[in-house]
This record gives structure tokens, sequence and C-alpha cells, in this order.
């Protein structure tokens, strides 16, 4: 990886902010803290199936692409925050940049039967349980 | 590859009620952009989750209100499993300053973000004055 001169603080902010960064998620630890990478994402379970609910206010639906593999969904994408010229900036809260964010469920899933839908800046992923991991009951004859 | 920034999670603010609700929900402060145009004061705040429907803005007093109300039926009969942020209402006020032209106001909702315009009112646009 070649760095470019052209801001030597930039450069240097970046490498704190990855650090931080690294600090920050859960990679190291398997516990459920509250604390992930962007974006933040909630799982739920509708009856045998999963649900993950994700905010992502100002992306747009072109700029966001979902993978999935096996019992992992992967979800990356860019936010973009735009300011027209000649535009007098008084307060500046909103960050754009890249995200990209792997989300691996504990059950099986039907890759086929995903489904996501994208509203309002909430991304909707439904994950249906794969009909070979679901518990089946056995008869007693 | 230095130029490429990574999204970082803000955490969500709650708002500081200045009233008891009587609603249990809990509201957070949405993210806001401001900047002024030649044209008028421009507000952008992030509402993930309100339905166009369901966003009021109002002008009291000099006063700029947004409010976004959740629709938490969507969440009914879900289990949790893993949760990384919460949900609530969204609720934000700022002190103008000069006149706005509030029958002009013009509100957009695109992918959870509120963009709102408030022209400056006739009086109160800077003029240029030529000199002869």
């Amino acid at each position: 990886m070649i760095m470019g001169f052209a801001d030597p603080f930039d450069t240097l902010l970046d490498l704190q902010r990855s650090l931080e960064a690294s600090l920050a998620s859960d990679w190291l630890q398997d516990l459920t803290t509250s604390r992930g990478p962007f974006p933040p994402i909630n799982v739920f379970q509708q009856g045998d199936d999963i649900l993950a609910i994700i905010e992502l206010p100002g992306v747009s639906k072109s700029d966001l692409q979902i993978e999935a593999k096996e019992n992992t969904i992967r979800i990356f994408g860019k936010k973009n925050v735009d300011y027209p010229e000649e535009a007098s900036l008084h307060r500046r809260e909103r960050v754009s940049g890249e995200f990209d964010r792997t989300l691996s469920v504990p059950v099986q899933i039907e890759p086929d039967g995903i489904k996501a839908e994208y509203r309002d800046g909430i991304l909707a992923l439904f994950l249906p349980r794969a009909e070979s991991d679901k518990p089946r009951t056995i008869k007693i004859s | 590859m230095a130029s490429k920034k990574e999204l970082q999670v803000t955490q969500k603010r709650e708002l500081e009620k200045k009233e008891e609700t009587t609603i249990p929900a809990r509201i957070f402060v949405p993210n806001a952009d401001i900047y002024e145009t030649k044209d008028g004061l421009n507000v952008v705040l992030e509402m993930p989750g309100v339905d166009k429907s369901s966003v009021d803005v109002r002008v009291e007093d000099d006063v700029l209100k947004v409010d976004g109300k959740l629709d938490f039926s969507k969440y009914r009969g879900l289990q949790p499993l893993y949760t990384e942020y919460n949900v609530g209402h969204f609720s934000r006020s700022f002190r103008l300053f000069g006149k706005i032209d509030q029958s002009k106001i013009a509100a957009e909702l695109k992918d959870g973000v509120l963009s709102l315009m408030l022209p400056l009112a006739e009086k109160a646009k800077p003029r240029a004055i030529q000199v002869n």
C-alpha cells in the first residue's frame, strides 16, 4: 500500500481512526456487545426465520450491495453527503464514507429465499431458515 | 487508499425532554446538517424508518421544530436475538435567526433523510446595490 504524502495529517488521522475502529469492533471477542462496525444491525427472530434490520439513512439503493454465502451475509456500499456549491456550512453532523460488514447467523439459511427490502433508510433482510436445519419431531412407533 | 474513509457508528443521542411525555417510547435527536445558500437555509436531518406521512415540520416564534414518528407495529411479534441500536421517535428544534418565508418551506424525504429548504423572506435577502 503506497500512501501519498499530500496530507500527512490526513494519513495519520486515518491510521488512528482505523486503529480505534479495530478496538471498538467486536471481532476480538465473541460477546454480544452493543458496539460493532457501521452499519448498526438489529437481529430478530420471526418464527423459524431470522430478520435483520439495518439503519442506513442517506444511503441510496444503488450504492448498497448485499451478498449471501452459506450462513453469512455481506452488506457493503458507500454513503454520500453532498452539499451544493457556494453553500456556507453552519453545522455538520452527517458523515460520509464506505462500509463493509459481514453478518453471520447461527442457523443455516436458504440462500434463494433471502429477501431484502430497503425503505426510508432502513434495510430489512429476511433470512429464511433452511428446511434441513429446522428441528424435526420424531414419532415413536 | 488513504482517501477511503471508513464509516463509524455514531451513537444515538437521546432527547433531553423539556416536558414529560405520555408515551413510553424513546425520542432521539436526529443528526443534522445545516447550510445556507443564497436562497435560504437548508436543514438536513437523518431520520431512518420515518415515513413521509409521519413527519411534522413547523415554525413557530422563530423556532423550527421537526418531529418524526416511527411505526412500531412493524416490530410486533419479533423476538430480539442481538441488538446494536435502539429505536424511537425523532425530534429536534432549532432557533432561527433571520426571517423565513413560512409559506414557501419545502420538504423532501429520501432514504430516511429529510431535507428542508427554508427560503429567506424577501426583505431579509441580501441585495446587491448598484453604484452609479
